[in-house]
């Protein structure tokens, strides 16, 4: 019997802690088929966050580093400078990436350092209980913004890909979704770009995917998806902020 | 071999290399910068890593990554920039990743000043960062020394997967001294079976991490951490005794502090003062035991420091207050003279015995 | 057992850690025991500069010079500073064109050269200091003319090599002064 369906060997099979109806599984899938279809596991490494996917490293079959809070970007630099001829990863949420980690993500972003970056933005702050984040939309109700994420007193949300496209540096950055089936598919060509494009040595690709925490936005999970695609995709738009060698090519 | 004159900070660099260290990461400020300076030259002609980070902060993680890599690899600072690398020196020691950083110490606390200090000593040898943890950290008081403890430090760090710190001071690092530079390829290797270099498909997947969320299972990794602490103590201690198999009086300093107290030693002998000196080499592990061997002949000691006291704890803790512990110090960049420390001694000469 | 202790000031920009060097360098050549300490940080641009250079036959305690037994000084305020800190029967080195005093101890031996003016004349105008290390080692012998070619090759960066005959010239002008 033909198998049709089967988990891709990038991840092992250790079950995964993530609540239901969150999207992390989904991305971590799409992160693992790109390993797999790029024949690239048994040279890759992984680096883990702090936050939600802290534990990633238990779940991808890769070497994994667990890096401290918004350090990933700074460890991958280590790594990618040690090994020039290894696969290097991170995948941060929100908080790690945006908020304490920005210069970290910043510098690697200007330096192009040849290194793939899966950025998880669900605008929560969620292994701590729901907290704001730097990407929680105006308005938004957390457990550290009970009225409503007020931008006269804590600003606005950071939007990570037009900030990082106006470097000169950075080799590819695109904003995906995993709300429909149409959005994961082309996550996960996106995904897979930004790993060819290491392996390419063409340098810094960041894709940002547009996630959901059901638990910590007290929605059920069909309701989170919805609101990806009536409040943050608005908020956040679509598409790809910087494809250098497209451009170079024209 | 040959003796060249070198400055401090220039002679670290260089031991770093000839340890196999192909990787520097760092940010600059003085009175250490110098070591920055030399890897920019350096590192690019041998085919390695000099990278200025963006951050303390972000060398340290780019320290963390090539030593989850496996590599030798290191960072140099001084004071308020070791501060800022306490969180990612944890996360080293709670990972059990070797990595050498250098103290060139000076004022604090703050942004303080630029001249030598010692005041760093609670947190280089009490664990700076939080959690349980030790550093192994040798104290050069030579040119040399800051040579020959770099490739020590290595190959501590590696043997024992813990980091290392070089503690020195501003003197230490702008003085120049002759040195024999340490051979090429120096310093003991080991393998590294746990780093993460890509499983190549051919084994499970190695994980460089310090989270134990299940509270068992973390006792048992800082039992196991404090179990190799136990070896460490037990085989690495290094000490200089000078003076001391007939002493009354027992000096005890290091790095630059012990080089004013010889001098000071030496114009007591010549009094026919018998006083001698203890000069820790190893701060942690620290040379109790010397110390408590001296404590029971010796009238007292005299803690010579450029901090407010600091190592005097250890003296105080390492010869069970048998003794009086005297302080002898300069603080915010001032370095004690070999008068003060000479007075010191003579003071304690003619107390009651 | 000879254990000298030399300290060199000026103001930044004289080459006082130069001057400090070369004769740490010909110390090393002489296989002499050796120390050099610059005063480092914001003061070596503009203010004062100093350097600690021990040279010995014996190892070498702490590297700070705090009674020198040479005592080089090139602008006022470091002949005001440190002419007290002298040690007893210990010399002094003036640079006479920019210090109008004179040494108010006796129980030091004071020289003083115009080296500033003689650097000027030379056409040599940035190597005051070599003048006054001529000077110094005629006066004490602390380190030896011959092979001083070599131990300045050593000092002088690998891009500036081409200084080093006029470096000796200098020296070789403050030694002949009398």
């Amino acid at each position: 019997m033909a198998v049709v369906f089967q988990k891709p060997k990038a991840l092992t099979d250790a079950p995964l802690h993530y609540c239901p109806g969150c999207t992390h599984g989904i991305i971590h899938r799409l992160v693992a088929e790109a390993i797999d279809d790029l024949g690239i596991l048994g040279k890759t490494v992984g680096i883990a966050p702090v936050g939600c996917a802290v534990m990633a490293y238990d779940y991808f079959a890769c070497d994994m580093v667990e890096a401290a809070h918004g350090r990933a970007p700074a460890v991958a630099t280590g790594l990618k400078r040690a090994m020039p001829d290894r696969i290097i990863f991170t995948y941060q949420g929100d908080g790690d990436l945006a908020s304490i980690g920005m210069a970290e993500t910043v510098h690697a972003a200007t330096r192009n350092e040849n290194i793939t970056v899966i950025f998880v933005n669900n605008a929560i702050y969620g292994m701590t209980g729901g907290q704001m984040a730097p990407t929680s939309l105006p308005g938004q109700v957390t457990q550290t913004s009970p009225y409503g994420r007020d931008v006269k007193t804590v600003g606005y949300p950071i939007k990570v890909c037009e900030l990082l496209s106006a470097l000169d540096a950075p080799e590819y950055i695109e904003r995906v979704a995993v709300n429909n089936v149409k959005n994961v598919l082309n996550a996960k060509r996106a995904i897979k770009k930004a790993f060819q494009n290491q392996i390419d040595g063409k340098g810094f690709s960041l894709i940002e995917v547009v996630s959901s925490c059901p638990t910590n936005w007290g929605m059920t999970p069909q309701k989170a998806l919805d609101w990806v695609e009536s409040d943050m995709i608005p908020y956040y738009p679509l598409g790809v902020y910087r494809d250098k060698s497209a451009k170079e090519a024209k | 071999m040959s003796k060249v004159l070198m400055k401090g900070n220039e002679a670290i660099a260089e031991a770093a290399i000839r340890a196999g260290c192909r990787h520097y990461f760092g940010y600059p400020i003085t009175p250490q910068t110098e070591i920055a300076a030399y890897m920019a030259k350096r590192m690019p002609k041998i085919g390695g890593t000099f990278l200025q980070a963006e951050s303390e902060i972000s060398a340290i993680n780019m320290v963390y990554g090539v030593s989850s890599a496996g590599l030798r690899v290191m960072t140099s600072s001084s004071s308020p920039g070791v501060s800022l690398k306490q969180e990612g020196i944890s996360y080293l020691a709670g990972s059990d990743l070797p990595a050498l950083i250098v103290n060139v110490q000076r004022g604090g606390p703050g942004l303080g000043g630029i001249q030598p200090s010692q005041s760093d000593y609670y947190q280089a040898t009490k664990g700076g960062g939080h959690g349980d943890y030790h550093l192994i950290v040798l104290a050069p008081a030579s040119v040399q020394e800051m040579a020959d403890f770099t490739v020590k430090a290595f190959e501590l760090a590696d043997k024992y997967r813990m980091p290392a710190m070089l503690l020195a001071d501003g003197t230490m690092g702008q003085m120049m001294e002759p040195v024999v530079l340490p051979a090429e390829n120096s310093g003991k290797t080991y393998e590294k079976p746990w780093a993460v270099r890509g499983t190549e498909n051919k084994r499970e997947h190695n994980i460089i991490n310090s989270l134990y969320l299940v509270p068992e299972q973390l006792e048992v990794k800082n039992l196991e951490r404090y179990e190799r602490y136990k070896e460490v103590e037990k085989n690495e201690t290094l000490v200089e005794e000078y003076l001391t198999d007939d002493a009354d009086i027992c000096v005890v300093a290091f790095g630059i502090a012990a080089r004013v107290s010889k001098n000071a030693i030496n114009a007591a002998r010549e009094k026919g003062i018998k006083a001698g000196l203890i000069r820790p080499m190893t701060l942690w592990p620290f040379p109790s035991e010397a110390i408590a061997r001296a404590a029971e002949r010796v009238k007292g000691f005299i803690s010579v420091e450029l901090s407010m006291g600091q190592m005097i704890d250890d003296i105080r803790l390492a010869e069970s207050c048998k003794k009086p512990v005297v302080l002898c110090n300069r603080v915010g960049g001032m370095i004690p003279s070999p008068e003060q420390v000479l007075k010191a001694i003579e003071d304690m000469e003619g107390g009651e015995r | 057992m000879a254990y000298t202790q030399i300290l060199i000031a000026g103001f930044g920009g004289q080459g006082v850690l130069f001057a400090g060097k070369v004769l740490a360098y010909k110390g090393l050549e002489e296989e002499k025991q050796i120390s050099w300490l610059p005063s480092y940080g914001p003061e070596m641009r503009g203010g004062t500069a100093n350097c600690s250079v021990i040279i010995s036959d014996t190892p070498v305690g702490s590297p700070i010079v705090s009674v020198p037994d040479i005592l080089v000084v090139m602008n006022l305020p470091s002949f005001d500073k440190y002419e007290n800190a002298v040690n007893a029967g210990g010399s002094v080195f003036i640079d006479s064109t920019l210090i109008e005093r004179k040494a108010e101890r006796t129980d030091i031996n004071a020289y003083y050269i115009p080296a500033t003016k003689m650097a000027r004349d030379l056409g040599l105008p940035t190597l005051a200091n070599m003048i006054i290390i001529g000077k110094v080692i005629r006066e004490t012998g602390v380190i030896d003319m011959d092979g001083l070619r070599d131990a300045l090759a050593k000092t002088v960066s690998a891009k500036h090599q081409d200084l080093i005959e006029a470096n000796l010239k200098a020296i070789e002008a403050g030694y002949n002064y009398i």
